[in-house]
């Protein structure tokens, strides 16, 4: 009987506690959409900003933080995943090693100013890239890329033996093991970690502050070597830095709304692909 | 006298500072089914293992001895281990399907074999899974992903896997131990079939399994191979104890 009510208390806690964080999400949803949606409409999302970014769209935000998070997703990605390959199959399992995944870890944790600070020594100035698509790409890479080898290693491991086992048993060099059998195997985890990577490095102002992002440009980036603006740039000169803040509020609002989408679809994406994914693999069994 | 396919000689085997067996001496006869029996953790595994050097994965394993092929010495450096592995198949104690359709499943020691001619592959796909007496239930549903067959079937797929390469030996780990009893006593016919072409190591806890499928039993203890003989021999007139123990139930 004690037990009981026990465990109905435990639940009647954990129903609250979700119910909080429900909740929380709803009002933030509730008065983005509320104070976006009548401003976001088709001429919101595919013009340029006008008469100091007081009227017009911001199609040149949408962009810049489109490109911007495919470039660096493409840097990332085979970068991250070769990387954990390496780690996780390959390299020994010694101090050495252990003190590359603690750094790997760590570096997860580093603020995203310190990405921003350190892309600009490098990429702007010493690689020469100057402030431009491709610098800021490469930091935001820079920051997607520890989460993608953690959770690419993390998606090796959870690969059973017996199935590498299964594969070399019939002759498949390691190499083959890893490619045909164990990335498959692993892809569902692997793609969910990019995805939440990207979907994180879209949202990121600080990288992309120093590294090539612009406070208003009436074109698209002709090349990757150009300045671009970004959505979440352009919120927060909306909301902090514009002279007239009280006007562009529901500008802003709109902005918000439509980054917090671009980034939804995103991991609507990432959701779509592993659950085709584990169908076509036999659906979880 | 047998005509011996494997010959294991002298076979110490050590994970880090423990052996796990013993001076083996052990012939394999070519064409018949061995089985191999024992209390768990004698080593059993490991010298099934030992036979198609899985043991190379493993830092820690250090082996030395001999052990022979025909002509081909196993544990040689020299030796090409995936030309071995084709030539020794295993199939393991869980069914193990890889992740890819049942066809995909079949054809895939042939492909990375560099067998790529399709008609040739859905032949041998075809032949593969009659052999291992799944062709029947699954043949409309070739491109339908392994891991949705039941336990049985994907244990059959796994023969079907390791037949389809044609290899000359079989090695089966307790392959029946994750299955109900209808399956198992399919695998076991499918046992004596393919003795016909291939010639079958089995490791099992199961008595009747052996008395009912081997042509030959080894019996192991503590890392030692302490008998040999044909099957009813060892079951009815075992010469040592430590056999006679076990076999007749009193431990395991
Ligand atoms: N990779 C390994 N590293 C260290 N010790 C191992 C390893 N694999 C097996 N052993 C040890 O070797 C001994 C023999 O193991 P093995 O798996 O060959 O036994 P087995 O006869 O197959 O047992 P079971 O019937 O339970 O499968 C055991 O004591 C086991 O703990
Ligand atoms: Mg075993």
């Amino acid at each position: 009987m004690k037990r009981k009510i026990i465990q109905i208390l435990g639940m009647a806690l954990m129903i609250a506690a979700t119910l909080v964080v429900v909740a929380i999400l709803g009002v933030v949803l509730f008065d983005l959409t509320a104070k976006g949606a009548p401003v976001l409409s088709w001429e919101f999302l595919t013009q340029s900003p006008k008469k100091g970014m007081t009227e017009g769209g911001i199609f040149p935000a949408i962009f810049g933080t489109t490109a911007v998070t495919l470039l660096s997703t493409m840097l990332a990605t085979p970068l991250g995943i070769g990387c954990a390959i390496f780690l996780h199959e390959y390299a020994p399992d010694n101090a050495f090693t252990r003190l590359i995944r603690a750094s790997i870890r760590n570096l997860a944790g580093v603020p995203s100013i310190v990405y921003g600070l350190f892309g600009v020594a490098i990429f702007v100035q010493f690689l020469g890239m100057g402030a431009s698509l491709l610098a800021a790409g490469c930091t935001l890479g820079l920051l997607t890329l520890p989460s993608i080898i953690t959770t690419t290693e993390e998606a090796l491991r959870n690969v059973p033996r017996l199935t590498r086992e299964g594969a070399l048993a019939l002759g498949a060099t390691k190499w083959e093991t890893i490619r045909t059998v164990v990335l498959p195997s692993a892809l569902p985890g692997i793609l969910t970690g990019v995805i939440l990577a990207l979907s994180r490095g879209a949202g990121e102002t600080a990288p992309i502050l120093f590294t090539g992002v612009a406070f208003y440009s009436r074109y698209l980036p002709g090349s990757v070597f150009d300045e671009f603006m970004a959505l979440p740039y352009h919120l927060y000169i909306l909301s902090t830095q514009h002279h007239a803040i009280e006007e562009v509020r529901p500008l802003a609002y709109a902005t918000a709304l439509t980054l917090i989408l671009l980034v939804f679809m995103l991991n609507l994406t990432a959701f779509w692909a592993r659950a085709r994914w584990q169908r076509s693999l036999g659906a979880g069994k | 006298m047998e005509k011996i396919k494997i010959d294991i000689q002298e076979l110490d085997l050590f994970f880090d500072k423990k052996q796990v067996l013993k001076n083996v001496s052990l012939h394999i006869p070519a064409g018949k089914i061995t089985a191999i029996i024992g209390p768990s953790g004698c080593g059993k595994s490991t010298l099934l293992r030992s036979l198609n050097r899985m043991h190379d994965l493993n830092p820690q394993a250090r082996l030395s001895g001999k052990i022979m092929l025909d002509e081909l010495n196993i544990l040689h450096g020299n030796t090409n281990v995936v030309h071995l592995r084709r030539r020794i198949g295993m199939v393991f104690q869980k069914p193990n399907p890889f992740p890819k359709s049942i066809a995909e499943n079949v054809s895939y020691g042939l492909k990375i074999n560099g067998l790529h001619d399709k008609k040739k592959l859905a032949e041998a796909v075809e032949n593969s899974l009659r052999a291992a007496a799944l062709w029947d239930e699954v043949k409309d549903d070739l491109d339908k992903s392994a891991l949705d067959l039941s336990g049985g079937q994907q244990q059959r797929l796994c023969i079907a896997r390791a037949v389809a390469v044609e290899p000359e030996v079989i090695l089966m780990d307790e392959p029946c131990s994750a299955l109900d009893p209808i399956s198992t006593a399919k695998v076991e016919e499918l046992m004596l079939e393919l003795k016909k072409k291939y010639t079958l190591v089995i490791v099992t806890h199961n008595m009747q399994q052996a008395q009912r499928v081997s042509d030959f039993t080894a019996f192991m203890y503590l890392g030692e191979l302490i008998e040999v003989g044909e099957t009813r021999q060892i079951f009815q007139k075992p010469q040592h104890d430590l056999t006679k123990n076990y076999v007749e139930g009193h431990f395991g």
